[in-house]
């Protein structure tokens, strides 16, 4: 399989403070990769540098091109959808405007409007509010309407930070079971960043562990969650 | 009764110039999050530009549409050259950054142009329209230009990509960023259409007010008023605030005793304050709820 | 989890500026204070009247200062304010014949009520809103100063001549220097009482609302009561600005003070740094002298010069004359480690 994503040498800074402390990692294409770790180990930050969001230095390739010193709107236009921690909705507009800004890159209008309809399929619940302001959708659906309005832009490689955050269990099983499907069906590369780490590894087929800002484990997602050592002393579970 | 309608007609005839103004207010702070004090000048300015044309001989329309353009993007080039440079500044910072640019327009048409009042020409006419002796044809006109303007917004923003982009960039950046909105050009392009708005501003209240470099500078707070009033949030909201402030003043000054003309201003400002604190928000403005 | 579930982060509208941060440090104090004391000393009247109005503007972006830098609140209405304090003594000097050292505390106490009963309503908005309301009050000011049935009192657009008092005890100093000394007393005793208001209880109540009121409001701190509050300090010694700069200019006129002035106090306040109480006098200073500064630079074009000198001051340091003071701290600090 060939690298679609590779991470070298990652160093983010707050300010003063730095946050990621030399981290690398890879993802191939079409795999589901999921980053483990505690609150504040620097998840959210990996995210935030690869769409250089945040300051930072170290070689970051997508698809063989570096990523590096480019704005973040256009390291979108590579095909990378970032969902948010905290999903970053669009609350004032409706579910359908949001979809449509999902693909607001895209050229291709007849493409839009069959995703939409596509999109609609994946989360019926979307098309009975597409009316509805986005703001009013509980946190469920608001996730759904995040996770529908990345994949709005046909990406190559999907980052989803904390999915599963403020969502009822079964809500979560529901959304990893469409994060699958879209895996697999759609050949999307996904990256999800989460705390529950039984759900992702259950999901992902490779695995990475973050601690303060490192990577401290690697490895094949089976094999980590039947290893109750690493489970015991990096996951907590 | 007939005075009562009267000054009401005659209310929502001024209200037409600050419904125009109010536009433009809308627009920049649906761009940029907050109210420039400057752009009342540089309306002064496109229409001194406007006014300039015309004295090279340049027909009416002709020049309305070429100041048009060149409003446009004289407001791109100031928000790229004195203000993208302050996009990380405080707020208050850029504030005065307003007040000196509001300024440096002010003062440099004084010295193009000087301060001696000039006729303005108007493309309606101004003979009593529809017999009433309180609303001129070329009133009439503006209020025409001001609910066209409203309409073309409307479908510019809801219908149209770009409309929806720039909705985005203003209400969530980050967000926008991520799905490869490029929210700074974003905000010049806001300042653009607030300049162009505010010169067809501009160009429709000259007639009325006459031409100078102090034109505005009324013009532009009754435009605040009602643009805080309708709700900031909302192009509807601005205009229909635009014609309240406009009726409000006049029948303040006609029905409350001892307003001369130095208090309306206060007490047009004074009302609006009261609808505010009762309505935070403003008429027609979305109420944003604050969270931890 | 419900609670924490859409955590909204808003940016507050004044940057936290730390406590400490917000004064000078003993040395740079005492240092300023001595050159303040010895000046008058060494130049001619006029300039000692030019310094007396800094000291009294400054006390004007002071109280400004108090109100946006400490609580978070913004005022485009200072002029009413200044307007009110100045008023008020030169009517009661010159109406009363009350001792003009006297109507200082009064001017005080009849701007704080003012100031907290405005502080009222404007509990209500915010942002923009409270820019409107507060701006409505600065250009009804010198409207409601000339109203017909006031003028007995007021003297109209006319305004009143104030009488300048003499030095005291038979001292031998001009009348400029006697006020000028007077007004630094009362300017230094103001600041030092500000900088322990913003110490206390009560201006940590301040900042915590500025930095966020929900906040605040949900750590027990009584909003409502500290904002208006903040607004009536802040009216108070404006107020007494007000007063100082009445009798410094023999002169009161409602249109001395109209909003002109009060967008001249907000600019020497972001041109002094938001929130950095020492940093007042530099607006103050700006606010005084860049106009006649750039009059000299060009007649025809004043307004212009002006408007670049300001642009370039805040592309330099927009946070302000306290950029500079943070920047030259830090380089200090290399210094002494070399
Ligand atoms: N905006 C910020 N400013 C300063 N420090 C931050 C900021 N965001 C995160 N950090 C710090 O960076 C570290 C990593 O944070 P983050 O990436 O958000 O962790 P995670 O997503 O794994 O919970 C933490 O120590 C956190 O305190
Ligand atoms: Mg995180």
């Amino acid at each position: 399989m060939t690298t679609l994503l590779n991470v070298k040498d990652l160093r983010a800074y707050y300010g003063q403070v730095q946050a990621l402390h030399g981290l690398s990692f890879s993802l191939s294409e079409g795999s589901l990769t999921t980053l483990l770790g505690a609150n504040g180990a620097g998840k959210t930050t990996t995210l935030r540098a690869i769409c250089n969001m945040v300051r930072s230095t170290g070689g970051i390739e997508f698809d063989g091109k570096p990523l590096n010193h480019r704005s973040t709107e256009s390291i979108v236009r590579f095909g990378i959808a970032h969902v948010p921690q905290g999903r970053g909705t669009f609350t004032t507009m409706t579910v359908e405007e949001n979809l449509q800004l999902g693909a607001i890159t895209r050229k291709d209008n007849a493409g839009i409007i069959s995703d939409i309809e596509r999109m609609y399929a994946h989360f019926p619940v979307l098309k009975q509010r597409h009316t509805q302001q986005a703001g009013t959708l509980s946190g469920g659906e608001q996730q759904m309407l995040a996770v529908a309005r990345a994949l709005m832009l046909r990406p190559r490689l999907m980052l989803l930070d904390e999915p599963s955050f403020g969502l009822a269990p079964l809500v979560v099983r529901d959304l990893f079971r469409i994060l699958g499907k879209i895996n697999r069906e759609d050949k999307v590369s996904i990256l999800v960043v989460e705390q529950n780490a039984q759900l992702a590894l259950e999901l992902a087929d490779h695995a990475y562990v973050i601690e303060t800002g490192r990577i401290v484990m690697s490895g094949n997602a089976k094999d980590i969650a039947n290893n109750e050592e690493i489970r015991k002393s990096y996951l907590g579970y | 009764m007939e005075l009562f309608t009267n000054q009401v007609l005659a209310g929502i005839a001024t209200g037409a110039i600050y419904a125009c103004m109010a536009l433009a207010v809308v627009m920049i702070y649906q761009a940029i999050d907050h109210l420039n004090f400057a752009q009342g000048e540089m309306a002064m300015f496109s229409t001194f530009i406007s006014w300039q044309l015309m004295q090279w001989g340049i027909p009416y329309w002709a020049a309305f549409v070429l100041t048009l353009a060149l409003s446009f993007v004289g407001g791109i080039a100031i928000e790229r050259i004195l203000f993208k440079p302050l996009a990380k500044a405080p707020i208050l910072t850029n504030v005065a950054g307003f007040i000196a640019l509001f300024a440096i327009i002010n003062s440099s048409a004084g010295l193009i142009w000087d301060f001696t009042i000039k006729q303005y020409p108007t493309p309606f006419g101004s003979a009593p329209f529809l017999g009433s002796q309180l609303i001129s044809t070329h009133q009439a006109g503006m209020i025409g230009v001001t609910v066209l303007l409203l309409l073309g917004l409307y479908f510019f923003f809801q219908y149209t990509k770009i409309g929806l982009a720039m909705r985005a960039a203003a209400s969530v950046p980050e967000s926008a960023r991520l799905v490869g909105i490029n929210t700074s050009w974003m905000i010049a392009l806001g300042w653009g259409m607030a300049s162009a708005i505010g010169s067809i501003a501009g160009m429709l209240i000259a007639p009325v007010v006459f031409l100078e470099p102090n034109m505005m500078g009324g013009v532009l707070i009754y435009g605040f008023a009602a643009a805080v009033l309708g709700g900031l949030t909302s192009p509807f909201g601005a205009v229909v605030g635009g014609f309240l402030v406009g009726v409000f003043e006049n029948l303040a000054g006609t029905y409350i005793p001892g307003v001369g003309n130095e208090l309306k201003l206060p007490i047009a400002l004074a009302l609006i304050i009261s609808v505010l604190v009762v309505k935070p928000a403003g008429l027609f403005g979305r109420h944003i709820v604050k969270r931890v | 989890m419900s609670a924490a579930e859409d955590v909204v982060t808003e940016a507050p509208a004044v940057e936290a500026v730390p406590k400490r941060a917000m004064t000078l440090g003993t040395g740079t104090s005492l240092l300023v204070l001595a050159a303040l004391l010895i000046m008058p000393v060494f130049v001619k009247n006029f300039i000692i009247f030019q310094m007396t109005m800094l000291l009294i503007y400054g006390l004007a972006v002071l109280a400004l200062n108090i109100l946006t830098g400490g609580s978070g609140q913004f005022s485009l209405g200072q002029s009413a304010f200044y307007a009110v304090g100045a008023y008020t003594t030169a009517v009661l000097m010159e109406h009363f014949n009350v001792n003009y050292a006297l109507t200082l505390p009064i001017a005080g106490v009849v701007c704080f009520a003012f100031g907290f009963l405005f502080g009222q309503p404007a509990l209500r908005l915010s942002g923009v809103y409270l820019a409107l309301a507060t701006f409505a009050l600065a250009t009804a000011m010198p409207q409601l100063l000339k109203l017909n049935f006031l003028e007995h009192w007021t003297g109209g657009v006319q305004g009143l001549v104030v009488t300048k008092p003499d030095a005291p005890f038979g001292l031998p100093m001009s009348q400029d220097m006697w006020l000028y000394y007077f007004t630094l007393v009362v300017v230094i005793a103001i600041y030092i009482f500000s900088v322990n208001l913003l110490r206390s209880r009560s201006g940590r109540a301040f900042m915590a609302i500025r930095d966020n009121e929900i906040a605040a409001s949900a750590m027990g701190v009584d909003v409502a009561l500290y904002k208006t509050l903040a607004f009536g300090v802040s009216a108070a010694v404006t107020g007494v600005a007000g007063s100082l700069g009445a009798i410094a200019v023999q002169f009161v006129a409602p249109d001395s003070y109209t909003i002109t002035l009060a967008i001249s106090l907000f600019l020497g306040m972001v041109v002094g740094g938001v929130g950095w109480l020492p940093g007042s006098i530099v607006g103050a200073a700006f606010i005084i002298f860049v106009p006649n500064i750039a009059e000299g630079i060009s007649k025809g074009l004043s307004g212009a010069v002006f408007g670049v000198l300001l642009f370039l001051v805040i592309y330099l340091v927009p946070h302000g004359a306290r950029q500079v003071a943070i920047l030259g701290q830090q380089f200090a600090g290399k210094l002494r480690k070399n």
